[in-house]
């Protein structure tokens, strides 16, 4: 019997072509996604974007209509969750509120066919293993009821290493606690994954979370998964305007691709494209891609509506001529009145093709 | 500081209850409930227990021990017996698919369950009686293999569960739907079977809720008159319950034995609402569900 904290052959998890459909709306569309062995992954996006359906399919607490689920060489599409060995986290910790801390983190030892099921000293030495874990010894007879929030998500966390499980699977593990837990548990399961190696999947909505916590992140928006990649890569290179917005603050401009040049409204914007792209495009801009000019010079101009502190730079929100509003980040010196009409020079920018 | 501005204001009597009504409509308000409770509930019980010793403690056995009541009490005994453990398997399975599955006709199915309380127990007694009488739509089939329904056990057995079927249901659906699937769902990722799962999980949430159901059916299900009236036939000594043994000593002007009877229904009402109240005073975040999590 491994050791809890011990890294174990962690196995990859590999989906093809998942669907699933609700009610004729299709909940998730031919999702192909492989996690790698050991690797901390983030199914992010907004709310019905699918991300936690795609979690319960790979548990096997939902059925897929279409598509196959892997652990390791083991096709797992056909194994009742019970088969399955994940570990399982839930948002609303889930735990049995009528059983104690330690009964809790036993329970899924406990129910093992009589063959299959360690000694009752060998349950106790195990549970207090994970307790120690999640840092939570001497809570072994406190009921559920008798936690806070965070306690009840560590305690979940070791019920369901407690099985020793091929892979763990959290969906919004953090998302009912507060900021400050929250922060707290972010570098704690970040340390736990160090020391397991599971291969591990979150589900999160929060950009932050995922990008802090995650190897790699994948972007799911309404059933589609948009981009797999490290957080680095999803920030610098968004492969679709979704992933662009959704992963911060950009502006949008229209703009014009005519011999190799990218132009907004008539002047060149230093950003590189192929020579033979032509046509139409959309520039997406960070904050940081902005800078403000005087009236007539730049690319864009608007009105100042808005002046935040933002750490040690200044955040500008520059309401333009058709009321929609994008934010320009400044050095604290610049010197900048409500209501003061500005030019915006484009620095830099994601071109997305519009077809 | 709080002293001398508390010291400044008028005490809060004096200027007149804020949010609540006066006095006087408060006590006028409870009395009125109290005379009403007196003069309908508390005034006919105790006459129930006048009236039984009336001959005192000696006629109060004989009427219990005379072997018509004896049969009645048997008969009900074994009514209660087979109802309520059926109504409680049924309540169980109907409440846990409204609350755990989604499907088609579910709030269909959540009127059916309480169809019994808005049909009047008679006509609910003469429908099965036109279904299982001997000239009944199936009744006949029965009666061709030598199976008597009506005017028998089993009529009075099926008269019962229509009648108590919908107390353990409507009792466990709100708990269950309140709970939720997550602890169920927690417990099958971790490798326990779906009977493993509802024993250590499901049950143990909903054990306070489903007594307390079991409680209400089973007094329902002993003091049944009505449909259990048309299917029994009321044969002395073999189709009689409690309540028609009541009815009919009583039609023979026998008030003692009848209210003595009577008095054990009484009886069971009582220790039905004590149990009731303690589970109330005990359990009560448990049977409201949530609370207690």
């Amino acid at each position: 019997m491994a050791h809890p904290t011990e890294p174990g052959r962690a196995v990859d998890i590999r989906v093809t072509g998942v669907t699933k459909e609700f009610g004729g709306a299709a909940a998730l569309h031919n999702i192909d996604l492989k996690v790698r062995p050991g690797e901390l992954l983030a199914l992010l996006g907004p709310s019905g974007s699918g991300k936690t359906t795609l979690l319960r399919i790979i548990a096997g607490l939902m059925e897929a209509d279409r598509g196959q689920v892997f652990f390791g060489g083991l096709d797992a599409t056909c194994l009742p969750v019970q088969k399955r060995q994940v570990g399982f986290v839930f948002q609303h910790y889930a735990l049995f509120k009528h059983m104690s801390v330690a009964d809790n983190i036993a329970y899924g030892l406990q129910v093992r066919e009589r063959a299959n099921r360690p000694p009752k000293a060998e349950i106790r030495r195990r549970t207090a293993e994970l307790l120690d874990l999640v840092q939570l010894s001497g809570y072994e007879s406190r009921f559920p009821a008798q936690l806070s929030g965070g306690q009840r998500q560590r305690v979940a966390l070791a019920r369901a290493l407690a099985v020793e499980p091929r892979v763990l699977l959290l969906d919004e593990p953090f998302g009912a606690l507060d900021a400050k837990v929250r922060k707290d548990l972010r570098a704690w399961l970040r340390d736990i994954h160090e020391r397991t190696g599971k291969t591990t999947v979150f589900v999160t909505h929060d950009q932050d979370e995922a990008l802090e916590l995650a190897d790699r992140v994948a972007v799911l928006n309404q059933g589609h998964l948009e981009q797999v990649g490290s957080p680095e890569d999803v920030l610098d290179h968004p492969s679709t305007p979704f992933v662009m917005t959704f992963l911060g603050q950009a502006a949008r401009f229209s703009a014009d691709i005519r011999d190799g040049r990218v132009l907004v409204n008539g002047k060149p914007v230093p950003v590189a494209v192929q020579r033979s792209t032509i046509g139409r495009a959309s520039l997406y801009c960070r904050p940081w891609n902005l800078k403000p000019a005087a009236v007539g010079q730049g690319h864009h101009t608007g009105t100042v509506s808005g002046v935040r502190r933002l750490g040690s730079l200044r955040r500008i929100e520059v309401s333009q001529v058709d009321g929609t509003k994008l934010e320009v980040e400044v050095p604290l010196r610049t010197s900048l009145r409500l209501g003061e009409e500005i030019g915006l020079e484009i620095l830099d920018g994601m071109i997305f093709r519009e077809d | 500081m709080s002293d001398v501005s508390s010291a400044l204001l008028p005490p809060l009597r004096a200027r007149g209850p804020v949010i609540t009504e006066r006095h006087w409509v408060r006590r006028l308000t409870i009395a009125v409930a109290l005379v009403f409770l007196f003069l309908f509930l508390i005034l006919p019980l105790v006459v129930v227990f006048v009236e039984a010793f009336r001959r005192g403690l000696g006629g109060y056995l004989a009427a219990l021990q005379e072997a018509d009541a004896q049969a009645a009490i048997r008969l009900t005994l074994t009514v209660a017996a087979i109802a309520v453990p059926l109504n409680l398997v049924f309540g169980l399975m109907a409440s846990w698919a409204i609350a755990k599955f989604a499907f088609r006709g579910k709030s269909l199915l959540i009127t059916l369950i309480d169809l019994p309380f808005s049909v009047s127990p008679v006509v609910s007694g003469l429908i099965y009686l036109l279904l299982f009488g001997a000239q009944g739509v199936w009744g006949s089939s029965f009666m061709a293999h030598g199976i008597k329904i009506a005017f028998a056990l089993p009529g009075i057995v099926l008269a019962t569960i229509f009648v108590t079927f919908p107390f353990v249901a409507r009792q466990l659906i709100p708990l269950m739907q309140e709970q939720g699937t997550a602890e169920e769902e927690a417990a099958l990722t971790l490798g326990a079977s779906g009977w493993r799962t509802f024993l250590t999980v499901t049950l143990p949430n909903i054990k306070w809720g489903l007594l307390y159901g079991v409680l209400l059916c089973n007094a329902r299900a002993m003091g049944e008159f009505g449909a259990v009236s048309v299917m029994s036939g009321h044969i002395r000594g073999l189709t009689n319950t409690i309540p028609l043994h009541v009815e009919i000593l009583y039609n023979e002007y026998n008030f003692v034995a009848a209210f003595a009877v009577a008095s054990l229904l009484a009886c069971l009402a009582l220790l039905t609402l004590a149990l009731k109240s303690y589970l109330e005073w005990r359990h009560g975040a448990a049977l409201a569900g949530g609370a207690s999590h």
